[in-house]
């Protein structure tokens, strides 16, 4: 498991809220769901690279801010008529720290519980 | 140990009950189902299209014999009970077999009535109510040619017509002049008979039938007259009877059908029932919107929560012949009291009828043009006002400045015509899917094709697409429209529920009303934190993760991802100060573009969200304060220059706009709300495509209501005039508040304005001085806490940091 880097904690992002890691002009949406689960999207919808972490998030799905698609924040699918597809970047939550992969991005994340 | 629950009845009301109850309380029963018949539960409503081989029976099965196993009901297909013995609780069966029961739920439906003449037990004579009876029809037709059909209302013309397509030689005899004598008159009749004729059904009206002929098997019937007609099979359509057998021999009240209360009890206190052997307020249904109603009602209890009541249903149905359109609703046969206004084209073969009784629609029979059906449906359930639209109301809704419904007869359209513009779906995508994927409501078509899920001003052709698709099944659609795929209760009921049962959170509200997502969904979730905010100010802590991003940061997101604010400017007036801010503002944050809007403001672009908290401090300094334009809240107060500038001037409109401007902002409302105060009827500041437009005269204001400027434009109505600018302000806050207490979110006051009727808008806010100062307190208590700027806290505090700034920044 390469390349894992610690960027903030549960806390630090609000309850069915994300904020954005920044990466050079790349962004990644980090979700926080109401159970405490962590997702890492990129931040680019896939209908017109609408910015998702400005999405409402309901149960593990995330609406986008501009066209209202839906996407499942664990596979990156679009949901009902829509179809996409957004690469996930897996994370993992230790003592309440939040760690992202950066690489295998695409691959499906496997969320862990924040105090699991 | 579970309790208990039979159900009696494998037909559409009971498994409806038993649908609400899994959504609802899966694990509260033990289910244990009783059905005569031996298939799993099918959509009834759908046997004439089977008879009339345009579905199978297969396509009409609603709960297949799996769907009992998955969820652990027990089902009895094909087996009659036959005793109830309510001291020991249990039910028995032909077989002697007893089921022990907690609560027993009876769910019989009716009978076809069979007229008691002589022969009516003979081989082929039959009635039309199951799947029996459809493929004893289809055997009769491979075989024999004559039929006959005792009965011109919708189920016997249905009959008629399916037989007829299956080759046989059809006689409809009936025993009045008029077919549908119940909802057509003489002319509107002759006309459907006349179409029916032309289908090659044959018709014999004021024909009474004195006996049915034959030996084993029917070979035709008589009639008073004498005359006689050669029948291979008799399908009698007279009219049903609740199935009450099983409830009267144990003793349970009945009347023409088992008697109930409002919550759907029988005099049993462990016994309800629901569907066609209900009676409930003197009426028995026989149709299937009711059951939606009472299934709801009765499962509420059934769990234990007890706060809904069933009031009655109103009706629609369409006969569902195809070719032959024919809507009905309501009590049209008119009576004490009543008024009808009819519209007869005989040529063009349309007619059309609309009973009012208070100047409400009490009732609408369409023939030939039934695309305004549900239009008219709609405003009889909202109980409209009809008043002010009387004189076009025959015309359809196309005649009305209307608010974003769409026109009429959508079926006119090409395949290829664009229903919903903002996701560019055809009518073609949509009428295939409806029919494809068994599409029935409003929210599976946005779901399946996306028309009308983003700014809902189609949503008037995509329901007139489905009730046109579906025909009488759209009528089985529930009576209100549940708010979003999350809850199955329309926006009235959350509201009361939020009010009455003291909900002050969203969970709570959730909570209450069994919402079926944990966290609701990017529709409901803004729609209870307004109806939070609005009942509870002061109270409500504002949710901002339930809230559009737009609402969330204070300003607009752009295509890009970048962001647009626009600072308040009072009534459109600025200064040189104000400017000078606005243009350091534009170089030092390099902001990329500076635009004057439609609504007298000027807005920047191109502002990336980490420097919106800065640029607000900047503006605030300058006395500037968030414009809203991102909300649904008040926007803007439009002035023209009025009497300090203008020779035609009145009234100092500026000086007024500034006054309600600082009355109203900051209000959040259902959807945005647009002011606008001209100076004198030229109305330079468009005052009369507002949501509250005032147009000053000489002898004082003008109010004006419900106009819109957007999507489809719609001209005010005018409220009232008032005398002074004190009036002005009382009638504005007034009149907000009372939009902001009933509309639904999303909803603009002109469609509002629409649904419950200028009148009934006047009665509360013109007429009832009382009402309109409770109104404008009430408004003025909630505007206390919403004049906070939100630019400001955004400026100074630490406690919305997290909002601007991004987790980390990495390589
Ligand atoms: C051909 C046709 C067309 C129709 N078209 C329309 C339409 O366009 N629009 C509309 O709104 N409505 C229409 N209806 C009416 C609609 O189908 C009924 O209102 C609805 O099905 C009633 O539901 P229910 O559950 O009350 O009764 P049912 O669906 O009749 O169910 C009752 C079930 O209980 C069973 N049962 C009865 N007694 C016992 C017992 N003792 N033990 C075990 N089982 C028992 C019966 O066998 C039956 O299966 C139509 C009906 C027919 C027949
Ligand atoms: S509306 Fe009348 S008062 Fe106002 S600017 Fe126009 S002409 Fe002048
Ligand atoms: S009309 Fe309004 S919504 Fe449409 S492009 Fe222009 S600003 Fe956008
Ligand atoms: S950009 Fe996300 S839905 Fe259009």
């Amino acid at each position: 498991m390469n390349n894992w880097i610690e960027i903030g904690s549960v806390t630090d992002i609000p309850v069915l809220g994300a904020r954005i890691v920044r990466r050079g002009s790349a962004n990644i949406a980090v979700f926080r769901t109401s159970d405490d689960t962590i997702y890492a999207l990129e931040n680019k919808c896939a209908h017109k690279q609408g910015p998702l972490s400005e999405g409402i998030v309901h149960g593990c799905r995330v609406t986008c801010p501009l066209h209202n698609w839906v996407f499942d924040m664990q596979t990156g699918e679009a949901l009902g008529a829509d179809e996409g597809k957004v690469p996930t970047y897996p994370v993992e939550v230790r003592d309440g720290q939040i760690f992202l992969s950066l690489e295998s991005a695409g691959n499906t994340s496997e969320p862990m519980a924040a105090n699991g | 140990m579970k309790e208990r629950l039979v159900v009696i009845g494998n037909g559409m009301a009971g498994m409806k009950v038993v649908e609400e109850l899994l959504a609802q309380a899966p694990d509260m029963y033990d289910i244990t189902v009783f059905g005569d018949e031996p298939y799993g539960n099918y959509n009834r409503i759908l046997l004439s299209p089977v008879l009339a081989g345009e579905k199978t029976i297969d396509d009409i099965m609603l709960n297949d014999i799996a769907w009992y196993n998955e969820n652990n009901i027990t089902l009895h297909s094909g087996c009659k009970v036959d005793y109830i013995d309510r001291l020991a609780k249990t039910v028995s069966t032909n077989d002697g077999a007893k089921t022990p029961y907690d609560r027993l739920l009876l769910a019989t439906g009716s009978k076809p009535f069979i007229l008691p003449v002589p022969g009516h037990e003979l081989k082929g004579v039959i009635g039309f109510r199951d799947i029996y009876d459809v493929e004893n029809m289809l055997e009769t037709s491979k075989a024999f040619k004559k039929a006959v059909v005792i009965g011109g209302g919708l189920l016997g013309l249905e009959a008629a017509n399916g037989l007829a397509l299956n080759g046989m030689d059809v006689t409809v005899v009936h025993l009045m002049d008029t077919l549908m004598e119940r909802q057509l008159d003489f002319t509107a009749g002759a006309m459907l008979r006349k179409s029916l004729e032309e289908k090659g059904l044959n018709f014999i009206t004021e024909g009474s039938t004195e006996a049915i002929l034959g030996e084993d098997r029917v070979t035709g019937i008589k009639l008073k007259d004498g005359q006689e007609i050669e029948a291979d099979i008799v399908v009698m359509a007279i009219g049903i009877k609740p199935n009450i057998e099983l409830a009267q021999k144990v003793g349970i009240y009945c009347e023409r059908g088992v008697v109930v209360d409002d919550t759907m009890l029988t005099y049993d206190p462990n016994i309800y029932a629901v569907g066609e052997c209900a009676q409930h307020r003197g009426i028995a249904y026989g149709l299937v919107a009711p059951l939606f109603d009472q299934a709801r009602v009765c499962a509420n209890h059934l769990v234990h929560k007890a706060y809904l009541a069933y009031r009655g249903s109103v009706t629609s149905t369409k006969l569902k012949v195809t070719g032959v359109d024919l809507f009905s609703a309501g009590n049209f046969s008119g009576g004490e009291g009543r008024e009808e206004i009819v519209l007869k084209d005989a040529n063009s073969g349309v007619y059309k009828k609309l009973v009012l009784n208070d100047n409400k629609i009490e009732g609408a029979v369409l023939y030939g043009d039934t695309g305004d059906g549900a239009w008219y449906f709609q405003l009889m359930r909202d109980g409209t006002d009809v008043s002010d639209i009387r004189n076009t109301l025959l015309f359809g809704q196309a005649h009305l400045g209307d608010a974003g419904h769409g026109g009429s007869n959508v079926m006119a359209l090409p395949n290829d015509a664009e229903i919903c513009g903002c996701n560019g779906v055809c009518k073609g995508d949509i009428v295939d899917a409806i029919s494809a994927k068994k599409l029935f409501t409003l929210d599976d078509v946005r779901a399946h094709t996306k028309a009308s899920s983003s700014c809902g001003s189609c949503t008037g052709l995509v329901e007139q697409l489905l009730a046109n698709v579906l025909g009488g099944d759209y009528s089985a659609a529930p009576a209100e429209k549940p708010m979003c795929g999350c809850t199955h209760y329309p926006h009235d009921v959350v509201r009361t529920a939020i009010v009455d049962q003291n909900l002050k959170t969203i969970p709570a509200v959730m909570k209450y009303l069994d919402w079926e997502n944990a966290d609701g969904c990017a529709s409901c979730r803004p729609a209870l934190n307004y109806y939070l905010i609005c009942a509870w100010p002061g109270e409500y802590e504002d949710d901002s993760q339930s809230r559009f991003i737009n609402e969330r940061v204070h300003g607009n997101i752009q295509r890009d991802g970048t962001y647009s604010i626009i600072p308040r400017m009072w009534g459109g007036v600025t200064t040189a100060k104000e400017l000078r801010a606005i243009a350091d503002v534009t170089d030092k944050f390099n902001i990329r573009e500076v635009t004057v809007t439609g609504g007298q403001r000027i807005a920047l672009f191109g502002i990336e969200k980490k420097d919106l908290p800065a640029i607000w401090a900047d503006l605030g300094k300058a006395g500037f304060v968030s414009g809203h334009a991102y909300g649904k809240a008040l926007r803007t107060v439009k002035t023209c220059v009025g009497s300090t500038w203008c020779r035609f001037g009145t009234q100092d409109s500026t000086g007024l706009g500034i006054k309600i401007e600082e009355l109203t902002w900051a209000s959040w409302t259902p959807h945005k709300f647009k002011f606008a105060v001209s100076g004198c009827p030229r109305n330079c500041a468009e005052a009369t495509i507002k949501d509250f437009g005032v147009v000053c005269v000489d002898s004082g204001y003008e109010l004006h209501i419900g106009g819109n400027g957007g999507v489809k434009v719609r001209v005010t109505d005018l409220l009232c005039k008032v005398d002074t600018e004190e009036e002005v302000m009382e009638f504005s806050g007034a009149f907000m508040q009372l939009y902001r207490e009933e509309a639904w979110y999303l909803e603009r006051t002109a469609p509002w304005v629409e649904r419950v009727g200028l009148s009934s808008i006047k009665a509360r806010i013109v007429d009832d001085a009382e009402n309109r100062l409770a109104l404008f307190e009430r408004f003025q208590h909630g505007q206390k806490f919403a004049q906070i700027d939100p630019w400001k806290e955004r400026a100074e505090g630490e406690s919305h940091k997290q909002e601007f700034t991004p987790l980390m920044e990495t390589a």
